[in-house]
């Protein structure tokens, strides 16, 4: 028990600090040390709670909760979710109160500025690599398309829009 | 341009403001909902701290969203910000993920439900949605000169489409886009 903990730890500790860009970047290592290296789970039991986290609100990252469940309880639950939250916690706290004190800097304008394009066209990266990812077909193609431009150019609520999505998938298909 | 700041919100506000977010974040565009509830919702920081926090959650490894929630919870209130607004983020989803997960792992292998499936394939479709809206209203009125769009297209297709390695883009991209800021800045 105690062993399977340290090993819970030891993987999502690095993995955390090995997510660049999100949770992604992780999946595929996360699987082959969940399913193969440890064997606390199966593929299929690996890919349902994948689907599990994708179903609830939050970061996506919270399935090593659920790995950490099957393979060492609640403890384990636990382990898994410090040890892939706190590192990546510490350094982007660690990241902004450096920024926050480089706030009277001369550069500082500078940089704020330069980073706001790249930020920019990391938001669009995210969503092109969803559309990449989505479900091929017209249906899809066009609740993404009609989403944009109602959150894009009026005060839509997001929530509602999400509903039309999730009752046009069901209704139609 | 830089409106006279509100007062920063207290541990409280912030937890709450982050609780909402956690629980309504379905299917991604986490980023999307924490600018709608803090820049445009509460005014509690304005669009280019957003921005340069959000640049900087994306560099620093782990959970994006997370990551930006931390971020603007220091930028607020300091350590005791950043733990009330990763609390309030994560609270509800942890416990539905495990509610759900417990409830899996019980029934013995039994598949999820398929008009769960349907309902998550039309979720995400909006939730794309809502995080190009998201992009084009940044866009809209934070990218006004031509080098500054031409770095959001590199940006957008390097890693969304050819999904070349983020921080191969982003050593290329970030030096470049801080040199035509700083052309910009002293013009």
């Amino acid at each position: 028990m105690i062993l399977t903990l340290l090993q819970i730890a030891a993987l999502f500790g690095m993995l955390g600090l090995l997510s660049f860009g999100g949770g992604n970047a992780i999946i595929a290592d996360m699987q082959f040390a969940t399913v193969q290296t440890h064997a606390w789970m199966t593929d299929k039991e690996f890919l349902d709670i994948f689907a599990i986290s994708r179903a609830t609100p939050g970061p996506g990252m919270l399935v090593v909760a659920l790995i950490g469940l099957k393979a060492a309880g609640i403890a384990g639950a636990a382990v898994a979710f410090v040890a892939i939250f706190a590192p990546p916690f510490l350094l982007i706290h660690t990241t902004a109160r450096a920024w926050l004190r480089a706030r009277s800097k001369a550069w500082f304008a500078v940089a704020e500025r330069g980073l706001a394009p790249v930020a920019i066209g990391l938001v669009f990266a995210g969503g092109v690599s969803l559309l990449q990812s989505a479900e091929p077909g017209v249906l899809c193609l066009a609740i993404t398309a009609v989403s944009t431009v109602l959150l894009a150019f009026t005060e839509t609520h997001p929530l509602l829009v999400m509903a039309g999505g999730a009752g046009l998938v069901l209704a139609v298909t | 341009m830089q409106a006279p700041a509100p007062p920063p919100p207290s541990l409280w506000q912030l937890f709450l403001a982050f609780f909402r977010i956690g629980a309504v974040s379905f299917g991604g565009g986490m980023s999307a909902w924490m600018r709608r509830e803090m820049v445009q919702k509460r005014g509690w920081l304005d669009d280019r701290q957003f921005l340069a926090g959000l640049a900087l959650a994306q560099i620093s490894p782990g959970a994006n969203g997370v990551n930006l929630a931390v971020f603007i919870g220091t930028q607020l209130r300091g350590l005791p910000g950043a733990l009330a607004s990763f609390a309030g983020l994560v609270l509800l989803p942890t416990c539905a993920v495990l509610g759900f997960g417990a409830l899996y792992f019980a029934s013995r292998g039994g598949g999820l439900d398929a008009w769960v499936g349907k309902a998550l394939t039309g979720v995400v479709a909006a939730a794309t949605g809502l995080v190009l809206a998201n992009g084009v209203r940044l866009a809209r009125r934070n990218a006004g000169t031509l080098p500054a769009g031409l770095i959001i297209i590199v940006c957008a297709l390097a890693i969304g489409w050819a999904r070349l390695p983020l921080l191969a883009v982003l050593a290329v991209m970030l030096p470049l886009s801080l040199l035509v800021a700083r052309m910009q800045v002293r013009r």
